[in-house]
């Protein structure tokens, strides 16, 4: 067991874990941050994204000792205007439906839109591959995605 | 039609001839009980903890779904088990379905809001907890959600009860403003009198909860409808808390002291625990204990990584022989010979009206085909948390049937059903997987609550390779067709084999739905189909095996309309005409099936020319009383397909959420794609080869292609939407390919064909 110090959504965190831990495991089980989710453990499916200083990043396979001094957000910190816009697309839009891989799309899309405020479908496509949805919500995901760009130009 | 939706649309339809709807629902207040109440309430990181009330008068609600506190403290009016109003004006209606994805949360609520004229921005939602006396799907008899039937059996009783609502509110301003009850509106949860008087629902719920409810409350006309069928008058009422984070799944409970189990279950099907050694498990730190349970060895720790890693380091010696010789490739040669003998029949041809004999056929068309065993892989993998104190049990899980997890959990803890609570939260997908007659991962947490002597609450997590692994699966199946065609391209005669593992057999469902030996779910779609088909001569073959079958999403509809539509294709082939007019001649005394399959061809330029390489494919197929038609576009390059766009044509009654059915459309197609694709479970030697999404692929966003949604117009009762659209695809992309050059495919998935990239 080791100290990991984490800075969590802007919060710093002290928790003592297994140096091997997941990230995902330690935001959910001792930070208590839920909305991060397990779906394979193998960087697979995409539902455990997080922003790592604002990269996307599978937390599932990330050891939470790798993030020492790095910028961790979770989708319960999201606070930049692209990620809000993705949010307002994504409910306008109603994207979800069972909705478990969704924090996941929606840090994955945010990431994307920070980066690339008008992006190409083949953008999309290249920055959503890693993100599966088993209720296949890609239409509106992507359409999500066009939305919530054209509403950061305008 | 399913038998079972069969005779709950008859018996839906005398009901409404009676004009017996305030059967449907029960009057408050509800049949006397005293039930702890469980509070939740944020923690201080924002994740959720359960602090514990005390007992109170309480009706169950205020326990239900995502635990919202508010509401039933609130309700000053609460006329059945369905709908109450509060004296802040919050409505809150209790969804007795469970979410997946579906969105019958936000249907439910539209029926209920739409004839109590509720402002729809004032609407909360619950989920109900286990009973079956005021929950039950009228469709089944028993509380549970499946055969897209959700909005179809609520449709009356959920309308009735805000209908009950709204007559009694209305009487309640009657009294008080002394004026004829015929005189007072409603809208947006306001009543008004010409007089000036008016007063928020919330004002009057206190002297309506005094009124009577009305024997025969009126339902509105279609026209009246004020919410349903109004794009954008109802949006999901669970968007919000899935887009950020704090919607609450069955991972996400946390209960003071709470532990976390996995359990190390068979890596093979039948195979038998001999012995393990805990030693190094009991050495990794966190980890609590390490059981014996039926399923398996629960190793149960502080934390889920504990728990993981001391799973690994358990050694456990199983007994594989039972399920050694289980081998898709050898089942499936099994299953092509059993297709050649004589099995229990579906259907037997019909004598000719006449007395002649049927036009004999001169040519013949035949092909086999092979589906593999697929898994359910929900986005949430399975898991219930459950908790043992004080005599009681309470688990918290995506509980889809729960009349059958309410029977087993209790049986499972030896506790009669009312010392055991059930908490039904949303479920990150489901696709059939969640509602089984075992109640597999519920029982399974409740032998570990037990294992460990109800020592805390634990929560059971399967990772992704335990959900995978459980079979559950769809079964293995294999058509064997031979269809004769006579002189005129006319259907002469249909000999139809169906080889594959009965669903329903061996479990509480048996008695109910197996008939002279059939089990319905294994040839719907086959017998009956959409199409005049009185020659057919159907065989079934019902195999067993140490692998537990399942519905996946539409069920037996799974191969059938795959089996059924490219023989379609094939036949016009053979015949000589097109596709849409060859399907068009046996569909006379099908209008429903016919305008659908002509509004998806209108709206898909069906015929128009298409560049080299590209072409159509159409498909058609009924299912859970409602008929989706669907024109695949596709292009071959290299070999290798892609599906460009996706028309689709639906008609399922009385469309309540129109967004909601092009959601359920858009995503059934997507599901059906994927699993076409990829999707396959391999059994060799009794293990599946496929364990996770690197193996089992799904379909990503850039295989999605473009999706055009059309509702069929319609005021007849509403039908289900969330597994018709899955059965369509398949054949219309298989279709699409055979006319652009490619393969027929026979075997799935495609994979196996070379014709996307495995």
């Amino acid at each position: 067991m080791t100290t990991v110090s984490l800075n969590v959504n802007g919060h710093a965190h002290k928790v003592e874990a297994d140096p091997e831990t997941p990230l995902l495991w330690v935001i959910r089980d001792d930070i208590g941050l839920t909305g991060t989710k397990f779906g394979c453990g193998v960087a697979q499916c995409g539902a455990c994204t997080v922003h790592l200083d604002g990269q996307p990043a599978r937390s599932c396979v990330t050891p939470a000792t790798a993030v020492a001094g790095r910028k961790v957000t979770t989708i319960e910190g999201l606070q930049s205007r692209a990620a809000k816009a993705v949010q307002k697309a994504w409910v306008d839009l109603d994207v979800v439906q069972c909705g478990y891989c969704q924090s996941g799309q929606i840090m994955s899309a945010a990431a994307l839109l920070e980066q690339n405020p008008r992006p190409s479908d083949q953008d999309i496509d290249h920055a959503m591959a890693g993100n599966i949805c088993r209720c296949a919500t890609y239409v509106r995901i992507r359409a999500a995605i066009h939305q919530a760009a054209g509403q950061l130009a305008a | 039609m399913h038998p079972l939706m069969q005779a709950f649309r008859e018996q839906q339809l005398a009901e409404r001839e009676e004009q017996a709807l305030a059967s449907l629902v029960a009057p408050r207040p509800a049949p006397a009980g005293v039930t702890r109440r469980t509070v939740l309430a944020s923690g201080a990181a924002g994740g959720l903890v359960v602090a514990i009330g005390g007992w109170l008068p309480q009706d169950a609600r205020a326990a239900a779904g995502q635990g919202k506190e508010g509401a039933a403290a609130k309700a000053a009016f609460a006329p059945n088990q369905f709908v109450s109003v509060g004296t802040d004006n919050i409505v809150t209606i209790v969804d007795k379905h469970h979410e997946m994805g579906q969105g019958n949360t936000t249907g439910l609520a539209t029926l209920v809001a739409d004839e109590l004229d509720a402002d729809w921005s004032l609407v909360r939602t619950e989920y109900a907890p286990a009973d079956a006396k005021l929950y039950a799907n009228l469709a089944f008899g028993l509380q549970g959600t499946g055969g897209s039937s959700a909005i179809a059996n609520s449709y009356l009783q959920y309308r009735t009860a805000g209908a009950t609502a709204r007559a009694m509110l209305v009487a309640a301003a009657a009294e008080a403003w002394k004026v004829p009850a015929e005189e007072i509106r409603t809208s947006n949860s306001v009543l008004t009198h010409a007089s000036g008087q008016r007063a928020t629902y919330g004002e009057m719920a206190a002297a309506a909860a005094k009124q009577k409810a009305p024997a025969s409350p009126v339902l509105k006309t279609p026209a009246q409808f004020s919410l349903m069928g109004r794009d954008g008058a109802t949006p999901r009422v669970d968007s919000p808390s899935k887009c950020n984070g704090s919607a609450m799944y069955t991972g996400d409970v946390k209960l003071p002291g709470m532990l976390t189990a996995v359990i190390a279950f068979p890596p093979s099907f039948g195979a038998k625990m001999v012995s393990f050694d805990a030693t190094a498990a009991r050495k990794v730190k966190g980890v609590t204990d390490v059981v014996a349970v039926p399923e398996g060895v629960a190793v149960v720790a502080k934390s889920t990584w504990a728990a993981m890693q001391g799973r690994r380091a358990l050694k456990v010696t199983w007994d594989e022989s039972p399920g050694a010789a289980l081998d898709s490739d050898a089942l499936l040669a099994q299953y092509r010979e059993l297709a050649t003998q004589p099995g229990t029949p579906f259907a037997k041809p019909a004598a000719a009206a006449d007395g002649k004999p049927a036009p004999a056929a001169t040519r013949t068309v035949e092909a086999i085909y092979e589906f593999p065993f697929l898994a359910h892989a929900p986005m949430e993998p399975q898991g219930c948390v459950a908790w043992l104190h004080d005599g009681q049990l309470e688990t918290w899980a995506g509980h889809q049937f729960p009349t059958f997890d309410h029977m087993f959990a209790a049986k499972a803890a030896g506790l009669p059903l009312e010392k055991v609570k059930l908490h039904t939260l949303v479920s990150g997908g489901s696709f059939g997987r969640r509602a089984n007659a075992w109640s597999d991962f519920t029982v399974a947490a409740v032998n570990v609550a037990v294992a460990i002597k109800g020592r805390a609450p634990v929560r059971l997590q399967y990772t992704r390779e335990d959900d995978m692994s459980a079979g559950l699966y769809r079964p293995l199946m294999v058509h064997s067709v031979k269809v004769g065609l006579d002189d005129a391209g006319k259907v002469a005669s249909w000999k139809h084999a169906v080889v594959g593992q009965s669903i329903v057999s061996g479990t509480m469902m048996e008695k109910m739905m197996v008939k002279e030996g059939i089990d319905p779910t294994s040839v719907e779609g086959v017998f009956p189909s959409s199409y005049a088909l009185p020659m057919m001569d159907g065989q079934l073959h019902s195999p067993s095996l140490p692998v537990r079958p399942l519905w996946w999403r539409s069920v037996g509809n799974t191969h059938t309309a795959y089996v059924m539509e490219t023989m379609m294709d094939k036949l016009a082939a053979a015949a000589g005409q097109d596709p849409l007019a060859f399907r068009m001649a046996l569909l006379d005394k099908n209008p429903r099936g016919a305008a659908a399959l002509k509004l998806a061809a209108d709206k898909a330029g069906w015929g128009k020319a298409m560049p080299a390489g590209s072409a159509q494919g159409l498909a058609l197929h009924e299912c859970f009383g409602t008929t989706v038609a669907q024109v695949a576009e596709v292009t071959l390059k290299d070999g290798k397909v892609r599906v460009d766009r996706v028309v689709c044509a639906v008609d399922c009654g009385t469309a309540v959420n129109p967004d909601v059915i092009r959601a359920q459309m858009e995503g059934g197609i997507g599901f059906a794609l994927g699993a076409l694709y990829y999707s396959e479970i391999e059994l060799k030697a009794g293990r599946p080869m496929q364990r996770n999404f690197d193996q089992y692929k799904s379909l990503r966003i850039y295989e999605m292609p473009a999706v055009e949604v059309f509702i069929v117009p319609s005021n007849a009762a509403p039908t289900g939407v969330g597994e018709p659209g899955v059965p369509p695809l398949a054949p219309a992309v298989a279709n699409a390919i055979a006319r652009a050059g490619g393969p027929a495919i026979v075997r799935l998935p495609f994979a196996r064909a070379g014709v996307v990239q495995a």
